[in-house]
């Protein structure tokens, strides 16, 4: 027993001579809550797996840390003068890949047909882009089925690859599982950008070396000589791994530790406003509901009740209490910086039961009714809190509301399933083009059963609001476009087809020697940020 | 005994075959993995498309046998998630989980032992009652909470041991091990202080109630008539006897060890089996679930295995086959 002490107390004390290992002044240590799920740019059309791919691989147009779109691989880009459903690019000169290859048109024609093919997860993006042509070495035209006003914003995930360098290792086409076995493109990378892909431990650890060849290396600061990517999916561990100087910079910031990192010595935390809108959607076109307590009637299908649901909700209560100021209330679901989104727009009512209650009772439904909410649980920032705050709310407005709040996996189908599955539910809606139209189409149009109307489950269904979102594809006089985005707004907000709740903010903690803003897309880019010597 | 170990081993198959089936059957209630696989632009044709090159529009009983069938060739399919074969991810990560579980048994084991034997011999003595009063803290505390206290007082506190991951590893074939470099090590120190807290004290205080149930013993009374040196007593006679029901817990608990490491693997964003199979279950994530609850159905069909050939090598009693058929 004795001895079993003795090595107990040599594990700890051997333990004080540990020290945590200093940090090379040139690497960024960057942690955030879940890995990218594959190196292949054209396999997975999700946040996280584009922020690390640009670090990477480019793109033909981007946007800046501002949301500002720049020109990236492409130096200018203009509608074809001979043909209205096409854009021509000029590529930029003298870029190479990673392995030395220069970048030419062939690699854009290649890659625009990649990521409109079968398997690519970027084709939705992409449904009305028909192909692309080679003018010269440094021009390319993409042709659309119709006017596409909108396609270089629609561009700005869809990477660049190597066109030999995909023959040569076989990933022509994106990953098919059917195929049974993984590709050469998922765990390795040849782009154009500032970041060479050095090792790839999938969910453990991605080490990117600084390429010195990088076309705009005097242009940009590309500080990071290396930046190590690790996922932490416990929020308290990687506060801690930030605290305790394991990581420099922590991407997704637990809202309950923002205040107390912001007041930690060392510590740099930057807010921002994310790309992201939250709010309530219900049914409101079926004839009856199926989760709620009124017999052969819709209540919601009442625009009173809509109504009286939207003034129930506090909005600064939410963003306060529920959110902790991480969120700014919202009037129509739209992040400020996106096309369409005005000051008046985004106006929305103050909480007042008593108006709200007058108007249940004038629907007929002043003794209220019961109805079924659904919630994702593992989402959106505190989205389960949200919705029981706004349980709470309808409760005081006769709404007795049964909350079902699950998982992500389970949430989703519901909404996306033909015929839906719910009558009222919370949805968080992006806009990666940063114009209005991306909201119309998804989430206000008819559903169609292709494209159209695949997140509107709301039963929805306005015929002049439609031919409006359907003109707006083609309409490539902007001023008359911006017209027609402004009245379908109009239109939509009276009819509060849903309550828009807030837009979420961001927040980014970092030590104090590197400063990296938070970006609008999420997606920070390294290649901007300074590194102190 | 051969006739035995068989016996044994069929009824391992059919439990095997069981669990499948009931994890398989559990996994419509996980989600529609074809929602987290594609982009938020797809529509409801793509997603149709992808549920059929999947093959989730088959017939449940198919999909079964047709999992059956490729699992017994050893082949478990794609991981939706992370686009590889589920064989290989798990390849990959049983290493990291398998060292953290040996090395947590093994401190539970050693130092279990130990304060449980102290205890008994000092059962009314300060030092054994605070051991024994602490022992309840572990026992009643999430390992979750204790692998937070000890990150935030070893790491962020006093930076002396790492927050999160195996540190630097070294390969050797296929395996990989921590063992070998200094960060390796200092990394292994919190998580298996967190995952062999709770076998600590249940192995410590099933010892010490062993060793004073078997320091009344009249053996050990005549032990100490003829003489014989207490230290001797104790260590040599008491103790040995007080093992034998040890073993069997520290055996079953090794593949509970290994198969629930989940929570201090989440904690510690350690790379193993259990941080895979929680964010395969986030995912809907079917083939890399399923593979993983095979795998610890298997450890544990093992274990008993195992702890049943132990106990006729080490109980002559039950080598009589008739007592076993029992």
């Amino acid at each position: 027993m004795s001895a079993t002490r003795t090595t107990l107390a040599a594990v700890l004390l051997g333990a004080t001579f540990f020290t945590a290992a200093s940090a090379d002044a040139q690497t960024l240590r960057w942690a955030r809550v879940g890995d990218a799920l594959t190196m292949d740019p054209h396999a997975q059309n999700e946040g996280p797996t584009h922020a690390l791919n640009h670090h990477i691989y480019e793109t033909l147009v981007g946007r800046d840390q501002a949301g500002e779109m720049i020109g990236v691989l492409a130096t200018d880009w203009r509608i074809d003068p001979e043909n209205e459903n096409a854009w021509i690019f000029d590529l930029r000169e003298g870029v190479s890949f990673h392995n030395g290859n220069p970048f030419t048109a062939d690699d854009v024609v290649f890659s625009i047909e990649r990521a409109t093919s079968p398997t690519s997860d970027m084709k939705g993006l992409h449904s009305t882009v028909t192909g692309a042509e080679k003018i010269d070495d440094y021009t390319v035209r993409i042709v659309s089925s119709g006017p596409n006003p909108l396609l270089p914003n629609n561009l700005t995930n869809t990477f660049i690859m190597d066109e030999e360098w995909s023959v040569e290792n076989d990933v022509v086409e994106p990953q098919d599982f059917d195929a049974g076995q993984e590709t050469y493109a998922v765990r390795n990378a040849n782009g154009t950008g500032p970041y060479v892909l050095a090792a790839r431990e999938a969910e453990v650890r991605t080490v990117m070396r600084r390429n010195e060849d990088y076309w705009a290396i005097d242009e940009l600061p590309v500080g990071p000589a290396e930046i190590v990517y690790t996922p932490i999916s416990e929020a308290a561990t990687r506060v801690a791994a930030l605290l305790s100087g394991e990581v420099d910079f922590v991407q997704d910031v637990p809202v309950q530790d923002i205040e107390r990192l912001s007041n930690e010595p060392g510590i740099r935390v930057n807010l921002g406003v994310e790309n992201r809108t939250i709010f309530f959607g219900m049914d409101v076109g079926s004839d009856d509901l199926d989760t709620d307590d009124v017999e052969g009637a819709n209540p919601f299908a009442d625009l009173r009740v809509r109504e009286a649901m939207n003034m129930a909700i506090n909005r600064e209560g939410i963003a306060q209490v529920v959110m902790r100021g991480q969120a700014m209330p919202a009037g129509i679901i739209s992040p400020p910086f996106v096309n369409g989104w005005t000051e008046e727009l985004n106006a929305y009512p103050e909480p007042d039961i008593a108006a709200a209650r007058a108007l249940m009772a004038e629907a007929g439904y002043a003794d209220g009714f019961t109805a079924t909410m659904h919630c994702p649980n593992d989402r959106y920032l505190n989205d389960e809190a949200i919705c029981q705050a706004a349980v709470g709310a309808f409760g005081q407005i006769g709404i007795d509301v049964n909350l079902v709040s699950q998982s992500r996996s389970l949430h989703f189908p519901l909404i996306s399933q033909e015929p839906p599955q719910t009558d009222l539910y919370l949805l968080g809606w992006g806009v990666p083009t940063f114009d209005s139209e991306y909201i119309f189409s998804f989430l206000y149009h008819t559903r169609d059963g292709a494209s159209l109307g695949t997140w509107n489950p709301t039963e929805y269904s306005n015929p002049e609001v439609d031919a409006m979102i359907q003109s707006l594809a083609s309409e490539t006089d902007i001023a008359a476009r911006d017209a027609t985005i402004a009245k379908i707004w109009e239109q939509v907000k009276a009819d509060t087809v849903y309550i828009p709740l807030h837009t979420q903010m961001l927040a980014y903690a970092m030590r104090e020697s590197v400063d990296i803003p938070v970006d609008a897309e999420n997606q920070p880019k390294m290649k901007y940020i300074e590194m102190a010597e | 005994m051969i006739a035995y170990i068989l016996r044994s081993l069929a009824q391992g198959v059919l439990v095997l075959l069981v669990v499948a089936f009931i994890a398989f059957s559990m996994f419509r209630f996980v989600g529609d993995p074809v929602a987290n696989m594609v982009g938020q632009e797809a529509s409801l044709q793509d997603r149709q498309e992808l549920r059929e090159r999947l093959g989730l529009e088959r017939p449940f009983p198919m999909q079964f046998v047709i999992f059956i069938g490729n699992a017994v060739q050893g082949d478990f399919g794609i991981s939706y998630r992370q686009a590889r074969p589920v064989s290989d991810l798990m390849r990959e990560r049983l290493p990291a989980t398998l060292e953290l579980a040996m090395l947590s048994a093994l401190f539970a084991t050693v130092a279990g032992v130990g304060l449980g034997v102290y205890a008994a011999i000092r059962r009314d003595g300060f030092l054994a009652n605070t051991v024994m009063t602490v022992s309840l803290v572990g026992v009643s505390l999430p390992t979750f909470l204790i692998g937070i206290g000890l990150i935030y007082i070893f790491a962020v506190e006093l930076r002396w041991l790492p927050s999160f991951g195996r540190g630097q590893t070294v390969a050797i074939g296929w395996w990989t091990t921590g063992l070998l470099t200094e960060s390796g090590l200092k990394s292994l120190v919190l998580p298996v202080l967190t995952l062999g807290f709770f076998q600590l004290t249940l192995i410590m205080r099933l010892v010490r109630s062993e060793m004073l149930e078997v320091m009344r013993a009249d053996f050990i009374r005549f032990a100490r008539a003829r003489g014989i040196p207490e230290r001797t007593i104790e260590f040599r006679h008491a103790l040995r006897n007080t093992l034998i029901p040890v073993v069997t817990i520290a055996g079953l608990q090794l593949g509970s060890i290994i198969a629930f490491a989940i929570v201090t693997e989440t904690v510690f964003q350690w790379p193993g089996l259990g941080s895979l199979f929680v964010q395969a279950v986030q995912f809907a994530d079917v083939p890399v679930m399923a593979a993983y609850l095979v795998f610890v159905a298997t450890v544990f069909v093992i274990m008993n295995l195992l702890v049943d050939i132990t106990y006729v090598v080490l109980d002559p009693r039950l080598r009589g086959g008739r007592t076993l058929a029992k």
